[in-house]
């Protein structure tokens, strides 16, 4: 019997309200795992992970991969430079030939939009998208609402500022997605130039000047500016942004009690967030851009275990 | 899953609990040593009224730690926990004589799973086992120290324990289970 409502998990979507409750009270138990002085339980022993990335990551690729190795399964990270595979066909293929080392998990990243979809089509194993494109990113989403979660009593209500490269960020169509089905009340904070033609996909209220609501958010999500996935210059310069979208010191100040700071990493200073505030952020608490890490493979751990815990 | 006999009422319980509590220190010579292990979920309120009885009749203060064993399990996925319980264990172990408390002794999967977990914390001078019922069918060489009662079961029974901290009611039932 499955724990999870869905096989994959390639977009938030496939994920019922009752599976997201299931993986944020699991999550406690996991981030437990990680307080000890042992960190591992044998609970996934001869389970078998591939990490498939086709896009080049670090952090993500890393959090999966201690993930695993404290629940004990044996992860192997399988890296491709796209620039040697041709699009569509190989890909199949790489993938069947892995399928047939009888292996239990994919954990793929890849740099095209929806190749998630053919991905699933062509092959028998569960597969949890770790990012493809500019499409969506749903683990960052569950490690972000579990960070919500450890900060906040409720969902319910929550004001949350979604700010920045909205156009060309996976993690904002999958957080605002969440968000939105938890029940948050959700802002998008942004520049026209970095905003996609279909706003109503996202179904939320939107402004262009972050001071026009910092005092009254309990959450403001600084996206990354996506230089790399930016084909032409979406914004006339640095100091516009600073203008109306990143966190200086005055805005940080001008944030209400209790509210929280949260940027999926890594953070631009001077772009998102300003040299200053990122210097002296130990001294909040309300900036949870760390332990968004610490939550990640904490979150991961819990989704790994639901998805391979059943027969 | 249908009732079919009333095997302990709340007095009985308390009556049991006190009695191991006096075992326990008889066995301890004392309780400077002790620290208690309770396995979720039911073993944990059982291990907290256990210690709480050492401790009026030694006037000291236990410590008492919970342990779910969902990740030690050897069937995991056949049997469905979605959810997880807490595992807190926020002292040493190391030389410590841990009192591992659960309701229910069936198997003895469980408290194997049990003590890999607490090997993984630590190197104990002992581990003594504490439940309330020991209903028989074991598959694996395990035995309990303290036995609250012991109560012979067909297989396709299930023993039932309920526990005012979190049924609000205190009670031991045999049940018929309709599919095991």
């Amino acid at each position: 019997m499955k724990m999870l409502s869905t096989r994959n998990v390639i977009t938030i979507d496939d994920l019922s309200i009752d599976d997201i409750y299931m993986i944020m009270e699991n999550a406690d138990s996991f981030y437990e795992v990680l307080d000890r002085e042992l960190k591992k339980v044998p609970t996934l022993r001869g389970k078998t992970i591939i990490n498939l990335f086709f896009e080049s990551s670090t952090r993500t690729r890393t959090s999966f991969e201690i993930a695993a190795k404290r629940l004990s399964a044996d992860l192997i990270n399988f890296s491709t430079s796209t620039s040697s595979l041709k699009k569509g066909e190989s890909i199949i293929d790489t993938l069947k030939t892995i399928q047939s080392m009888m292996i239990d998990l994919l954990i793929i990243r890849h740099s095209d939009s929806g190749v998630m979809n053919l991905i699933t089509e062509n092959i028998d194993v569960p597969i949890i998208n770790a990012g493809d494109g500019k499409h969506q990113h749903p683990t960052q989403a569950l490690l972000d609402l579990y960070t919500i979660k450890k900060s906040f009593k409720d969902f319910k209500g929550l004001k949350v500022a979604v700010t920045g490269d909205i156009l060309n960020s996976r993690v904002a169509r999958s957080d605002i997605k969440l968000f939105k089905k938890m029940g948050m009340d959700v802002t998008i904070v942004s520049a026209p130039m970095l905003l996609p033609e279909n706003l109503e996909y996202f179904d939320s209220s939107y402004i262009y000047d972050i001071d026009k609501i910092i005092e009254d958010i309990d959450i403001l999500y600084m996206l990354r500016m996506q230089f790399e996935r930016q084909d032409r210059k979406y914004y006339p310069s640095i100091k516009e942004y600073d203008r109306f979208l990143s966190l200086n010191m005055e805005r940080l100040k001008k944030m209400k009690k209790g509210s929280i700071i949260m940027h999926p990493g890594p953070v631009n200073r001077g772009i998102e967030i300003s040299e200053n505030v990122m210097n002296h952020a130990e001294n909040f608490s309300g900036f949870k851009i760390n332990t968004q890490v610490t939550n990640g493979v904490a979150v991961r751990m819990a989704l790994i275990y639901l998805m391979l815990g059943s027969t | 899953m249908k009732e079919k006999a009333l095997i302990l009422n709340d007095n009985d319980i308390e009556r049991i609990l006190k009695r191991i509590s006096h075992e326990i220190i008889e066995r301890n010579k004392g309780s400077e040593n002790l620290v208690f292990i309770g396995i979720q979920k039911r073993g944990v309120p059982l291990a907290a009224r256990i210690a709480k009885n050492i401790e009026d009749l030694e006037k000291n203060d236990l410590k008492i730690g919970r342990l779910d064993i969902t990740f030690y399990r050897d069937d995991v996925g056949s049997k469905i926990k979605p959810v997880i319980d807490i595992t807190d264990i926020p002292f040493e172990i190391d030389d410590k004589d841990i009192i591992l408390v659960d309701d229910v002794l069936f198997t003895g999967r469980t408290i194997r799973a049990s003590l890999d977990a607490i090997i993984d914390f630590g190197r104990p001078k002992t581990i003594q086992l504490v439940v309330l019922v020991d209903r028989g069918h074991r598959e694996l060489p395990i035995r309990a120290d303290y036995v609250g009662k012991n109560i012979p079961t067909s297989r396709d029974e299930f023993v039932e324990v309920k526990l005012r901290e979190i049924d609000k009611i205190d009670m031991v039932t045999i049940c018929q289970s309709e599919q095991r």
